[in-house]
Parts: C-alpha cells; structure tokens; sequence
C-alpha cells in the first residue's frame, strides 16, 4: 500500500517531504509560545487548504463559502459537548454528518439547476452569509454573544475531550495535515481523482466520455465539507469561543483560499506552501510594524494586499509550479 | 400593527433599494461587458461616501449636487483600474481574476481605515428631517431625492448604450469580444470606459446614500454582497434587472426587519437569492446564457 502511494513520486521530493516532516516534529522543542501559535495557524491554513482544494483544484468548483463548514463543524462538537459533556470525537461525528448534508444540499441544488461558474461562487457565500445570520439568532448556541467552552488550566493533555497544551493542538494539527496530504494524494491517482480532472478541464467532454459528473463533483463537495468540518471542530476546541460574527464570516472563507491560490491550486504541495508563505507574511509584516512602532490599524493588511497583488500579478499558476520546476521535484 | 406602518416602512425599503438598484446596476455593466466580477464593489461604494464626506464639510455642497464631481473622480480610478490591472486578467481563470479584485478590495479597505479611522461618519443637511405626507405614508425627503436621482442617472445610462455610437460599440463588446476586435474597435479602451461608467454608477449611489445613512470603512463587503444579491435576483448583465432587483431586495429587507428582527433582515435577501439561483438561475430579467 505503502509502495503504490509513493510510486512515482521523484526521491528528491521524498527527500525534501522526510526533512520537512521531521523538521515539524521538533518544532515544539524550540519554539516559544508565540511561535508555536503561529505553527499551529500555519498548519491549520494548510489543511483546510487542502480540504478546499479538492473542491476547486482538483473537481474545478469555485467554493467562497467553505467558513459555513468550519463554522458548522466548530459549533456541531462544541455545542454538544457544552450541553451533554459529549467528547469532540463523537461531536465529529456529528459535525461531519452536518457539514456533509449541508454541502451535498448546495451541491444537489447547485448542480441539478446547473448553476455553475460566478454563480457557484455567489451561492456557496449566500449560504455561508444565511447561516452567519442564522447562528446570530439560534438561542442554543447562545445567538451573537457566542458559545464559550470552558477554560482551566490543564496540567495534563486529553486528547479524548480535546482538553491540553498548544502542544497538543500542533501535533494534532501536523497530524491532520499529513493526513489530508496523504489522503488527497490517493484521490488524485484513484479513478475519482482522474474523473475529477476530466471534469474540471471540460465538463461536457467528461460527460461525453460517460463520467458521471453530477455524482463525482456531488463527491468532492461532500469530501470537502467533511474534511474541512473537521478542522472546524479543532479550531472550536483550540480557541474556546465562538461567534457566528467571525467564524463565518466571508472574510474568512477567502483567508482560507488564499493559501492554495498562492501556492498553486490543484497541487498537492500548494496550500502547504501557501499556507507557509501567507502566515509568515502576515505575523512577519505585524512584528515589523510592532518593531517600528507604527500602531495604525490597516497598515499591515494595505502591505498584505499589496504582496498578493505582486503575486497574483506575476505568478499566475501560485508559487510552487515553477518552484518545483527549479528545483527539479516536477513529475 | 397598523397598516400604515408596513406601507411606510415599504415605502422606505423601496427608495432606498433604488440606490442600491444603481449601485448594483454599476457592477452589472461591468460584468455584463467586461465578464470580470467586480470583488472590490462594495469598497468603491464607500470610497465614495468618503468623497461626499469630504467634500461635503469642506465645500458645503449638498450631495445631489456632489455626485457630478464624485461621479466624474470614480470614473477616472475606475477607467485606470481597467487598463492598468484589470485588462491583463482578461482572459485569464475566474479565480485568479478573483483573486486580483480581493486584493484590490483589501487594499481599499485598510486604506480607508488608516485614512479615515473605523468610526461611522455621517453628513447632515438641510433637509435631513423632512419628509412628505402623502395620505397615509411619511417619506424621507432625503430618501425622495436620493431615489429620484437614482433614477436619473439609470435613465440617462440607458440612454447612453441605446442611442450613442461608443454605448453601442460597448455593447458590440460585450456581444462579441472577438468581432468586436475584427471590425476595428479598440477593446481594451472600451473595457477601460465600462469598468470606469460602472465606478461612476457606484460614485452617484454613494454620494446619495450618503444623505441617508453613514458610512464605515468595514461595511464595504457588506455592499459587495449585496450588489451580488441584487445583480444576481434581477439577472446579471441586465440593465432594468438590477434596478428590479434593487427595488426588490430593498422591500425584503425592510420588511424582514419589520416583521421580525432587523439583525436578521439580510437573510431574507440571501434568502430570495438563493430561490432565484434555484429556480431562475439568470435572475428575473435575464437572459438565458446559449
């Protein structure tokens, strides 16, 4: 099994992945506080990155409201464990269970009425915007003031009730990144991944060829809200409040997209680079700007829009394609 | 309740979803010509509430009579913006196009947040507490006017792409981006002139809702949704659609915020969206796509 997921992979590459890996794992060892957090979020966007990519970068359906599954996963596991003390893990059950009817919903109305393209995208937000306003007003969850878990200090780590160190959250969230990489690496060399090619370079000749495309893209909306539900129930569990404000929020849903498109959409390295370079940025402009002392509120976001600007503008295809390509890792 | 209070607050809901209507009807020119989702919408709208601001404690001008000049500044960043960084995306993917106008609206954004700070800002004038009586209904004169002017400046866009020779060489583009380059015309001017006619709808709408209501840096993507909502119920690319449209999620919201709570008015009009890509996936006017 093993054998079959590294076939084909150049030993260069598998040189670069083992170092990084390992390099990840003792992370924690050194790093401060501080750092670790800024680990912890890199890796979070590199998951849900790639969550978000199976969507768009693989099937080619332009998702703007993938915070609607982070949101509905992060309050399925927290509300149920505030109300019943039910463990997160049995919560991801649920979560999943929410987030994957939710997106089969949009996708079975979405691509039964064959609204597709800009209009996708625009749905996808009204969902995610009706579900913001939606939680702002649902009483169980505590509507607007938020749904808060309880916080103590926690001298040992449970992972059972998700209840620990930072420490705990990274390994988690390394965990979840591997994961997702090795999983969408298998989706793309299986019969799914190549009919998802198909269907995102030209769905009428996918369809021509006898793929099912209303089945396979039904798929990979419902991969992708599971997989990104998940990381919503660790971000309810990492952070310990939530607010429908802010957790679907749609400024939320393009921080969570920008990694991949950066990187390189529909690669597998891509939103891990992605993710890399967007959160170095963002911490690295907020010291810089902590170092010389300027505190003008939007300074740091002008300079960020600025720097994708530059990317966007001169490096269409995202920053890992000709990466690879120079250091000789391209198939 | 009475009646008369859900007449008046229709009324309301109505005028000012006319401004709304043409704020939208920008962004549907925009894409209806150039195919380029304008992401940054909402941002130019209160670039120019900020206009109006300005303009308006320095010169003491009423904002009716601001929109000409703030209209007239909105076109210029529009045109640039077009041939400058819009026009190389052109025949790129949707999603790096996207991209492209996230980052602009970003920019906008936080530049108007270090400019202008994040407190609500409002104007007062003249007339900020009149209103007409028309039998049972009370109306805003400031809401009267600013519809009222709203429908003047569709009245003379629409105009201007049926009668004028450029209107009717912007329309041969957006029919047919590849004839349109064998008889002659000059595309990339012509997308420049759309993109920047769709700012100076946006110019017009914010100079007037700004006599109605005050602005903040941060609800700039709360407009660009809903100019999506309104373009997208009366048919993207529409002209009349999206004045429909406007008129349309105006009274929705108005109404939801009456009958039940007004936080929770705007997901009536995500609501009304969604049934409308549902069951009329072109919007109430639009045409369905060959």
């Amino acid at each position: 099994m093993i054998g079959r997921l590294l076939e084909g992979v150049p030993r260069r590459g598998l040189v670069v992945l083992a170092a990084l890996l390992v390099l990840l794992a003792v992370f924690p060892l050194f790093a401060s506080g501080y750092l670790l957090a800024v680990g912890f979020l890199i890796l979070y966007f590199a998951y849900v990155g790639q969550a978000w990519n199976v969507m768009m970068g693989f099937a080619g359906q332009l998702s703007l409201g993938h915070s609607l599954y982070v949101g509905l996963g992060a309050y399925a596991a927290a509300a149920l464990y505030v109300h019943f003390g039910l463990s997160p893990w049995i919560g991801l059950g649920a979560a999943i269970g929410i987030s994957v009817l939710a997106g089969a919903a949009i996708g079975f109305l979405a691509f039964r009425f064959g609204v597709a393209g800009v209009y996708f995208a625009i749905l996808t937000i009204a969902f995610a915007e009706f579900a913001r306003i939606g939680f702002d007003h649902f009483a169980w969850v505590r509507g607007s003031s938020g749904l808060f878990l309880p916080v103590a200090n926690y001298t040992e780590n449970d992972l059972w009730n998700l209840r620990g160190s930072p420490t705990m959250f990274y390994y988690l969230m390394l965990a979840m990144t591997v994961g997702a990489f090795v999983l969408c690496h298998a989706l793309l060399r299986s019969r799914m991944g190549y009919y998802w090619l198909a269907i995102r370079e030209s769905p009428e000749a996918a369809e021509a060829l006898g793929v099912n495309v209303f089945r396979y893209k039904m798929y990979a909306v419902v991969i992708s809200a599971a997989m990104t539900s998940l990381a919503g129930v660790v971000f309810a569990f990492y952070y310990n409040n939530l607010f429908p404000e802010q957790i679907f929020h749609i400024s939320r849903s393009i921080e969570l997209i920008l990694g991949p498109i950066i990187g390189g959409i529909g690669t597998l390295v891509g939103p891990i680079v992605g993710a890399f370079l967007l959160t170095g940025l963002a911490e690295g402009l907020r010291e810089l700007m902590l170092q010389l002392g300027i505190d003008v509120p939007g300074v740091k976001q002008v300079f960020y829009g600025l720097c994708l600007l530059m990317v966007i503008m001169f490096l269409p295809d995202g920053v890992w394609p000709p990466l690879a390509k120079k250091l000789g890792l391209h198939r | 309740m009475p009646v008369e209070i859900y007449l008046n607050v229709a009324a309301s809901g109505l005028l000012t979803g006319l401004v709304y209507g043409l704020m939208a009807l920008g962004l549907s020119v925009i894409f209806g010509v150039v195919r380029v989702v304008n992401f940054a919408h909402g941002e130019m709208m209160t670039l120019a509430m900020y206009l109006t601001l300005l303009l308006f404690s320095a010169l003491k001008l009423d904002p009716l009579v601001l929109l000409v000049p703030i209209a007239a500044v909105l076109f210029v960043f529009g045109y640039l913006l077009q041939l400058g960084l819009i026009n190389p995306f052109i025949n790129r993917p949707e999603h790096s196009q996207f991209m492209l106008l996230v980052a602009i609206a970003l920019i906008l954004v936080n530049a108007q947040l270090i400019v202008f700070g994040p407190d609500a800002q409002g104007i007062r004038t003249a007339y900020s507490f009149d209103s007409y009586q028309l039998g049972p209904l009370i109306v805003d004169a400031s809401k009267v006017y600013a519809a009222g002017a709203a429908l003047v400046v569709a009245a003379a866009l629409f105009a201007f792409f049926r009668f004028t020779l450029l209107g009717k060489s912007i329309r041969a583009c957006a029919d047919n981006y590849h004839g349109a380059l064998v008889v002659g015309l000059n595309v990339r001017h012509l997308y420049a002139l759309t993109f920047g006619i769709g700012a100076a709808c946006v110019g017009a709408a914010g100079a007037m809702l700004m006599a109605v209501t005050d602005v903040t840096p941060t609800i700039g993507p709360a407009y660009t949704l809903l100019a999506f909502v309104i373009v997208i119920t009366g048919g993207l690319g529409s002209m009349g659609g999206a004045l429909l449209g406007g008129l349309l999620i105006g009274l929705t919201e108005a109404l939801g915020g009456v009958l039940f709570t007004p936080s929770a008015k705007s997901m009536f009009a995500f609501g009304l969206l969604v049934l409308v890509l549902l069951f009329r996936p072109q919007g109430i006017l639009g045409k369905k796509a060959a």
